[in-house]
């Protein structure tokens, strides 16, 4: 692994301090991505970040790469146009959970269905950070949030298997608790020639901490370690168990053909 | 699927193949769409084509991503288009807004239908002048280019191109079912011919200091970098600074709203194009655009024959809005007669400009049928 301190050079320094707020885990996940793109040595000028809207999208505003601030759920169709236009770059979304579970959830999932080369990274804090920590598709059930006074009465997404239905060649999770784990989960990712999901779980102390008893960063990291699981332990587990357990890791990695790549013979098809 | 006589420069063809072709004419080489009728030839045409200029054609699963891909793609410095019609328009509202805040090129073609909601899918209307100008939110330039016949949808279709890619700013062209699904003959001018604008690109050694919304003048346009060329600039929907940034300071945000209003109004004689005939002595004029401008044209005909000094005034530039045309019509005119398929869109803007110098009475229907040349006349006979 290279030295941490080379990943300045990917860093708008200029813009810090940047605006997450204290025990936020948003930086870890940033962090992360960094030490995965200078471990693979990824051309500065060859890559692009998009982003949607909330806290997790700002994070491209502090990135020295050319970078892109969408709107509202539509990092991955921007991301799409730019991919289809120039295939040589490498295009890596930053998003949040209701960015890609809620009002993006289409995208999402058609994306998934094409399998197009674009790395997506879940900033998944189970809640609407910017607005206040209202509830979001990812919600735990039962658990408090601005909008859920009395307890979320319904079941959240789990990102990873609907990736997977919908298609998506590479899926992985991980929390910001297994940091050391989660640049080479995101190399890997962006590696991976097709559409990858890396869906990290993160903590907001600020409003889904303070309502479900977790009111610091430190308690928020300790429930991932406490309730993220390998593979081979969750087989392990009671239904019960399993159900307020999540797998961590490398989930599903698959072979198939890649959209532009698609495009391309489409292309020669129509001028034969 | 209408890709017949790809050849031939003279062509007997409806309103969207004009469309389509113009915009492979000049140089859109990406398309982005969802189904939508009566715009789907649009789409339909250019999955055949684009491939063969190594375009790219996406149907994407709505408008949203539609209008996202083709911004994404505009971003990297290709030439982008979408067509659609009233819903599917409805849909795209906010991102046309991104792209006017963030100054980015592409080309919106509604082919407009009778609304509200689902409303008439396959009859023709002009119910969307208004939301054109005003369906994003927030105060916004645009410009909106209005064709009444093929060869129009034609022409028009390469000023579109060329004023969004010159003035970085999104541009729409409103067609109708009338129109895009009307054949007619034209000859497709040969592409030598064709006067084409690319958009402001910075010098390459800018790079490390360029500045996206920076001008020197109020009036000017920032140049565009394209991504993936060392640029690393930042776009955002946010209210942004000359750097790209987001800032919410007063004077900043001010400025930035007016200068991107001046880009267009500033070039309102540039970018307002229309056709007259018999002003000089008219006492009455229809004022019409689109579709209706062809019952107009034949009424005011009609009139001329009956005796009466009847002129027309064929809008092909809807927004920005033509002050200027009414401000210096001639005071022999005592009535403007403004006909269009809509419950009175376009006639408030008439009253406004009008300023009490011209009495303004409209001929409007909103039932899926075309204006006839007959209700104009009749309207004429009435005030006269």
């Amino acid at each position: 692994m290279k030295k941490l301190v080379e990943i300045k050079q990917y860093l708008r320094l200029e813009k810090f301090p940047h605006l997450w707020c204290a025990g936020c885990g948003h930086g870890i996940i940033l962090q992360s991505f960094l030490r995965a793109v200078l471990d693979l040595g990824i051309e500065q000028d060859k890559l692009v970040v998009a982003s949607g809207i909330g806290c997790s999208s700002r994070a491209v505003g502090y990135l020295n790469f050319d970078s892109l601030h969408t709107a509202h759920g539509r990092a991955i169709p921007f991301a799409t146009g730019i991919k289809m236009a120039k295939p040589e770059l490498t295009l890596v979304a930053l998003v949040g959970d209701g960015d890609i579970a809620a009002i993006g959830g289409n995208h999402f999932i058609h994306a998934c269905r094409r399998n197009i080369d674009i790395t997506v990274v879940v900033f998944n804090n189970y809640n609407y950070g910017m607005t206040g920590g209202q509830n979001s598709p990812t919600t735990r059930a039962d658990d408090y949030t601005a909008t859920t006074p009395y307890g979320n009465i319904e079941r959240p997404f789990d990102l990873c298997t609907l990736a997977q239905a919908a298609g998506a060649t590479y899926i992985a999770r991980s929390t910001t608790y297994h940091a050391l784990a989660l640049p080479k989960l995101i190399a890997d990712g962006i590696s991976h020639h097709g559409f990858s999901l890396i869906e990290v779980i993160t903590g907001c102390p600020t409003y889904y901490g303070k309502l479900n008893k977790m009111d610091n960063g430190v308690k928020m990291l300790e429930w991932q370690r406490d309730h993220a699981v390998n593979l081979k332990q969750y087989q392990t587990l009671s239904e019960q168990e399993k159900e307020r357990k999540f797998v961590i890791g490398l989930l599903h990695c698959a072979e198939k053909p890649e959209y532009t790549d698609e495009y391309l013979k489409l292309i020669q098809k129509a001028q034969a | 699927m209408l890709v017949a006589n790809a050849e031939k420069r003279v062509r007997f063809i409806q309103g969207n193949e004009a469309c389509a072709e113009a915009a492979l004419a000049a140089g859109v080489r990406f398309y982005a769409g969802y189904p939508i009728t009566p715009s789907s030839e649009i789409a339909e045409i250019l999955s055949v084509r684009l491939p063969k200029v190594n375009g790219t054609f996406m149907q994407m699963e709505d408008e949203i991503a539609s209008m996202s891909a083709i911004l994404g793609a505009s971003l990297v410095g290709v030439k982008t288009m979408t067509a659609t019609s009233g819903p599917g328009f409805s849909l795209m509202q906010e991102l046309i807004g991104f792209a006017c805040l963030c100054e980015i090129p592409c080309v919106i073609v509604n082919v407009q239908r009778g609304g509200p909601s689902t409303g008439l899918p396959t009859s023709p209307a002009q119910s969307d002048a208004m939301q054109s100008r005003w369906g994003t939110h927030g105060d916004h330039p645009i410009i909106v280019l209005c064709p009444s016949s093929v060869k129009e949808t034609y022409d028009l279709t390469v000023q579109a191109i060329n004023l969004a890619e010159s003035l970085r700013n999104p541009v729409i062209l409103l067609s109708d079912e009338i129109v895009a699904h009307m054949y007619e003959k034209i000859e497709l001018p040969e592409l030598k011919d064709l006067k084409l604008l690319e958009r402001p690109k910075p010098q390459k050694d800018f790079a490390g200091k360029y500045l996206p919304y920076a001008t020197h003048r109020p009036t000017e346009v920032p140049r565009i970098a394209n991504f993936g060329e060392g640029f690393h600039f930042n776009v955002t929907g946010l209210i942004h600074d000359v750097d790209g940034f987001p800032t919410n300071n007063p004077e900043k945000t001010d400025l930035l709203l007016r200068r991107l209003h001046k880009k267009i109004d500033s070039r309102a004689r540039e970018i307002c194009f229309t056709e007259s005939e018999n002003l000089e002595d008219a006492s009455a004029i229809l004022c019409s655009y689109g579709a209706t401008a062809r019952s107009a044209a034949r009424a005011a005909k009609e009139a001329r024959k009956k005796g009466m000094k009847v002129g027309l005034l064929k809008l092909k530039t809807l927004w920005p809005f033509a002050d200027f045309i009414f401000e210096e019509l001639g005071q022999h005119i005592k009535t403007i007669i403004v006909c269009e398929m809509n419950l009175g869109q376009i006639l408030r803007e008439v009253e406004r400009v009008a300023k009490g110098r011209f009495k303004v009475i409209g001929v409007n229907t909103s039932r899926g049928t075309l204006i006839t040349p007959q209700e104009i006349l009749k309207k004429i006979e009435e005030v006269s």
